[in-house]
């Protein structure tokens, strides 16, 4: 058993764990920085698979921007040091059933079935492999989604900058 | 004994995300919680991705560049739910999806 093992395993652990306690958790801070860690570890998997440039993508994005969206989010809307209320036993139940069920659908198929890998050189993931087929315009050029993603990102903030304006009252 | 990680394990731990995600997003009633259930799901479908990209399709980057526009496309749409929680908010004195029923029907 060789290192790398060992911190794959370490790093699923981490994920997993802490994204079950992102999901019960009662207090609502804690379930957000349960999260953060849980993003962190699939950040580790990333860099674990040497794709250097998307781990650092998930880290700058999720944990500098989202999480910290949602923290925020959390001290304007919620009374800290308060627990969330109690689900219903039913409720809690059912739901357990229906994302076991699932989960075991899917290793179900997944143990079944057999992949077939490619036998063409690899493509390591650099960053100039990356900019050049990004910004590509040719067969396999990402250009075209790029320029959309942009425009979605200028629509959403607007879109929130229009949602969280406050009404003025009117002036006579 | 463990075995070397390869493909299977890695959506193994996807599979398991994404249904730690939907568990979440069944059970809690405070908006906030449950984009953060959304937040898992998107991130297990990355792995689901990346994974593929690297042990099956090594050759081609198409799977990483499905994980960033799905990173960027999940950044805008955090920032508008966040909008929409906060203004939900102000109306109501609350984010609990039980409390806003207006359009119920």
């Amino acid at each position: 058993m060789s290192g790398s093992t060992i911190i794959f395993y370490l790093l699923a652990t981490l994920t997993l764990v802490s994204g079950v306690l992102a999901v019960t958790t009662r207090m609502i801070f804690r379930a957000a920085i349960y999260l953060l860690f849980s993003l962190i570890g699939i950040a580790g998997i990333y860099f674990w698979l040497q794709y250097e440039f998307l781990a650092a993508v998930q880290i700058v994005v999720y944990v500098g921007g989202i999480v910290v969206l949602i923290i925020f989010s959390i001290f304007l809307t919620q009374q800290t040091g308060e627990l969330l209320p109690k689900q219903k036993l039913g409720r809690q139940l059912f739901s357990a059933l229906a994302a076991f069920c699932g989960l075991a659908l899917v290793l179900l198929q997944l143990v079944q079935h057999t992949f077939i890998q490619t036998t063409n050189t690899p493509l390591a993931p650099t960053v100039a492999n990356i900019g050049n087929q990004m910004l590509g315009i040719d067969k396999n050029g990402y250009a075209l989604p790029f320029e959309l993603v942009s425009i979605l990102l200028l629509a959403a903030m607007i879109g929130c900058i229009v949602i969280a304006l406050k009404s003025k009252p009117e002036t006579t | 004994m463990m075995i070397e990680p390869g493909l299977y394990h890695i959506l193994f731990i996807s599979a398991a995300l994404f249904f730690i995600g939907v568990f979440g997003f069944f059970t809690r009633r405070n908006l906030v919680t449950m984009l953060m259930s959304v937040e898992l799901i998107l991130n297990s479908v990355n792995l689901n991705f990346i994974a593929f990209n690297k042990y099956l399709w090594a050759d081609k980057m198409d799977g990483l560049f499905f994980a960033i526009f799905i990173i960027a496309i999940a950044a805008a749409e955090a920032a508008v739910a966040i909008a929409i929680i906060i203004n939900l908010y102000r109306s109501h004195q609350s984010i609990d999806v039980e409390n806003a029923e207006e359009m119920k029907f």
